[in-house]
C-alpha cells in the first residue's frame, strides 16, 4: 500500500514537477559525444585562461612561490597604491595611451581609405598586384621588422640616413632619440598592417548593392560622390565593430615590437604598461606587483571596450553586444 | 529634344572628366603606396647579394653591386641558425597539430544546436578574448605545470585562440545544412561518426586556413620563447634572429665552433651583409608560400568577418 502510493507519487510527480530538468538531462545524455568533442578545448581554456584569472588574486597578495597562490598573505591594494605613486605610473600610462591614440588617428583610417581606393580600381591585374604586395608585410615577423628598422635607420650605414645625407641633411640617430620612437613605431605599423587590415573592408565593400551605384550614376554622381555617399555609409557598421574591438585593446599594444625597439636612450618615450609588467615581473621577479599592474591594464581595456560599445549604441551605430 | 541630348552629352563629359581625374589620382596614389611597401623588401633582397661596403655607403639602390653570396655562406655555416630553423619547424608543426585537435572538434560541437548549454560554453570561451589573467599569473601557472624550459610551453598554451574558435563555429554553422544531420541521424549515424566521416572531410578549407594562420603566428612568434626558454639549444629561429639582428651578437660560425681571429674580422666586415641575408633566409619560407596560399588567408579573414 505504502509502496504503491509512493510509486504512484513518483510516476505522477516526477514528470509533472520538473519536466524541464528531465528533458535537459535527456538532451545532455543524448548528445554526450558532443561534450566529449568539446572537452579538450574546455580543459585547455580552463587551464590556460581561467586558472591564470584565478591566479590574479596575487595582485592583492604578497606572492611567494613556496606558499603558492592560495597560501600567500593578503595585502589589499598595497601594490596598486605603490604603482599609482611611482614615477613609472604616469609615464607608462601616457606612453601607452598616446601610442594607441596615434595608431587610431593615423593607422586605422589609412587602412579604410586604402580599401576604398582599391575598391575603385577596375583594372583587375593592377588590383591583384597591389593586394599581393601590400599584404606581404603582414607575414614578416616582428623581430625581422625591427631588425629592418635598425638596418635602414642606422646613423652611419642606413639607407634612410644615406638619403638624408645625399640631400645635404644632417644624419639622424633615430633610435638614440626618444622623440623619434613613436613616429617610427606608427609609420612601421602603417607599412606592415595597412594592406592586411583593408581585407575586411574590401569584403564589406563587395556586399554593397551595385544598384545603388547605378542609380547614383544616373543622378550624375561622380566616383568621389559615390565613395563618399554610398561606400562609406555601407561599411560604417564594420568600421564601428573594428573600432570597438580596438578600444578593447587600447591599453595594450603589439608590445613585443615595443620591447624590441626599446633601448636605454628612448626608454622615456617607449616604456609602456606591458613592457613595464614584463620587466618588473619576469625580469625583476616582483610577481604580485606586476600582476597588479597587469590587472589595472586589463581593467582599463575592459572599461574602454564597454564605454565604446555604449557610445556606439547611443549613436544608433552597430554595437558589439 | 536636341537640347536635352546636348545636355546629356555635356553632363556625361563632365562626369567622365571628374571620374577620370579621380582614377588618375587613385592609380597614382596606389602606385606610390605600392612602391613604398615594396621597396624596403626589394632593397633587402638586392643588398643580401651585394658588396657590404657598397650597400653601407648608399651605392646600392636598384640593382645589386659587387655580387656576392658571402652573407649566405656565413649564415649557412652558422649552427645557431640551423638549430633555430629546425626548432621552429618542429614547434610549428606540433603547434598546428595540437591547435587543430583542440579547436576543430570543439568548434564543431559548439556549432551543434542540440547541445545543451552551448551558448554558456561559447560565452566562457569568448570572454577570454576580452579578459585574461595576464602575463604574470599565466607564467606562474605554466611554471607550476613544469612546462618552463621545455618545448611544451611554446606549443600548448598558444594552441587555442578564442577568435579562431568563433571562426570555426561560424564555418560549421554556415556550411553543414541541418538536413544532413537529420538524414544521418535517421540512418543511425553516431555523432562521432558524423564528425569524423562527414564534418571533417567537408571542412578541409577551414582546416587549411586555421593551419596556415597558426603556423605563421608560431613561426613568427618570439615572446613566449623569450619568457619560457632559458636553454639556448631550444631557441626557435626568431630568438636566434633577435640575438643577431637586434642585440648584434654574431659569431661567424656558431657558438660551438672554434673561433679564430680571422673569422672574427670577416664577421665584422660582413656584419651588415649577414643581417640582410639572414632576413631573407628567415622570411623566405613564409614569403615564398604566401602568394600561392593568399586566397586561403583572405578566405580565412572573410569567414571570420561574417560574424566577428
Amino acid at each position: 500500500m505504502n509502496t504503491n502510493t509512493e510509486r504512484a507519487m513518483l510516476t505522477e510527480s516526477k514528470p509533472v514537477a520538473k519536466p524541464r530538468v528531465v528533458a535537459l538531462r535527456l538532451r545532455i545524455l543524448r548528445s554526450w559525444q558532443l561534450y566529449v568533442l568539446v572537452l579538450p578545448l574546455l580543459v585547455h581554456v580552463a587551464i590556460f585562461q581561467y586558472a591564470p584569472m584565478y591566479g590574479l588574486q596575487i595582485a592583492f597578495k604578497n606572492f611567494r612561490a613556496s606558499a603558492g597562490i592560495l597560501g600567500s598573505k593578503w595585502v589589499g591594494l598595497e601594490h596598486f597604491e605603490r604603482f599609482f605613486n611611482s614615477y613609472s605610473f604616469w609615464n607608462t600610462l601616457i606612453n601607452t595611451l598616446l601610442i594607441n591614440l596615434y595608431e587610431l588617428i593615423f593607422a586605422f583610417p589609412i587602412a579604410i581609405i586604402f580599401a576604398l581606393m582599391l575598391n575603385q580600381v577596375t583594372k583587375l591585374r593592377f588590383k591583384k598586384w597591389v593586394q599581393t604586395i601590400t599584404y606581404a608585410p603582414h607575414f614578416i615577423s616582428t623581430v625581422v621588422l625591427v631588425g629592418m628598422l635598425f638596418i635602414f635607420l642606422n646613423p652611419r650605414t642606413g639607407m634612410v640616413n644615406n638619403l638624408i645625407d645625399f640631400f645635404g641633411g644632417e644624419r639622424i640617430n633615430f633610435f638614440g632619440e626618444a622623440a623619434w620612437f613613436k613616429p617610427i613605431y606608427i609609420i612601421s605599423e602603417i607599412w606592415q598592417t595597412t594592406g592586411w587590415s583593408a581585407i575586411i573592408y574590401l569584403a564589406a565593400l563587395t556586399a554593397v548593392d551595385p544598384q545603388l551605384h547605378e542609380a547614383a550614376i544616373m543622378d550624375g554622381a561622380n566616383k568621389f560622390h559615390r565613395v563618399r555617399h554610398i561606400d562609406i555609409p555601407s561599411i560604417m557598421p564594420v568600421i564601428m565593430i573594428l573600432l570597438i574591438l580596438k578600444m578593447g585593446h587600447f591599453a595594450s599594444l603589439g608590445f613585443s615590437k615595443v620591447l624590441l625597439m626599446q633601448n636605454d636612450l628612448n626608454i622615456d618615450a617607449s616604456e609602456v604598461i606591458q613592457t613595464y609588467v614584463y620587466k618588473t615581473g619576469l625580469v625583476g621577479a616582483q610577481y604580485s606587483y606586476s600582476a597588479a599592474i597587469g590587472l589595472f591594464d586589463n581593467l582599463i581595456n575592459f572599461i574602454l571596450l564597454l564605454s565604446a560599445n555604449q557610445l556606439a549604441k547611443k549613436f544608433k551605430q552597430q554595437s558589439l553586444f | 529634344m536636341a537640347k536635352t541630348d546636348t545636355f546629356d552629352a555635356v553632363s556625361r563629359i563632365k562626369r567622365s572628366r571628374a571620374d577620370k581625374a579621380f582614377d588618375y589620382i587613385n592609380y597614382t596614389l596606389l602606385s606610390i603606396f605600392l612602391l613604398i611597401v615594396l621597396y624596403p623588401l626589394y632593397f633587402i633582397v638586392i643588398s643580401s647579394f651585394s658588396d657590404p661596403t657598397a650597400v653601407n655607403t648608399g651605392a646600392v639602390s636598384l640593382i645589386p653591386k659587387g655580387f656576392t653570396l658571402e652573407g649566405y655562406r656565413i649564415i649557412l655555416n652558422n649552427n645557431d641558425v640551423w638549430r633555430g630553423y629546425g626548432n621552429s619547424l618542429l614547434y610549428t608543426v606540433l603547434n598546428v597539430v595540437i591547435s587543430l585537435a583542440l579547436m576543430i572538434p570543439g568548434g564543431y560541437a559548439l556549432s551543434r544546436k542540440e547541445m545543451a548549454g552551448r551558448n554558456l560554453l561559447m560565452f566562457l570561451v569568448v570572454i577570454t578574448m576580452f579578459f585574461s589573467g595576464g602575463m604574470i599569473p599565466t607564467y606562474i601557472i605554466i611554471k607550476k605545470l613544469g612546462m618552463v624550459d621545455t618545448i611544451w610551453a611554446l606549443i600548448v598554451p598558444s594552441a587555442v585562440s578564442a577568435y579562431y574558435v568563433i571562426v570555426i563555429r561560424t564555418f560549421f554553422q554556415n556550411t553543414l545544412p541541418e538536413e544532413m544531420f537529420e538524414s544521418a541521424k535517421v540512418d543511425g549515424c553516431s555523432t562521432f561518426r558524423f564528425f569524423f566521416q562527414m564534418a571533417v572531410p567537408l571542412s578541409a578549407p577551414i582546416i587549411a586556413v586555421m593551419a596556415l594562420f597558426t603556423a605563421v603566428s608560431q613561426w613568427n612568434s618570439f615572446f613566449s620563447a623569450l619568457i619560457y626558454l632559458h636553454r639556448s639549444e631550444l631557441y626557435p629561429l626568431q630568438l636566434v634572429l633577435r640575438g643577431i639582428l637586434i642585440s648584434s651578437q654574431m659569431s661567424a660560425h656558431g657558438s660551438d665552433a672554434v673561433v679564430d681571429p680571422e673569422s672574427i674580422a670577416e664577421a665584422q666586415r660582413y656584419a651588415e651583409l649577414i643581417k640582410y641575408a639572414l632576413i631573407m633566409v628567415a622570411s623566405i619560407p613564409v614569403l615564398v608560400l604566401y602568394p600561392f596560399l593568399q586566397r586561403y588567408f583572405v578566405k580565412g579573414m572573410m569567414i571570420g568577418s561574417v560574424k566577428g
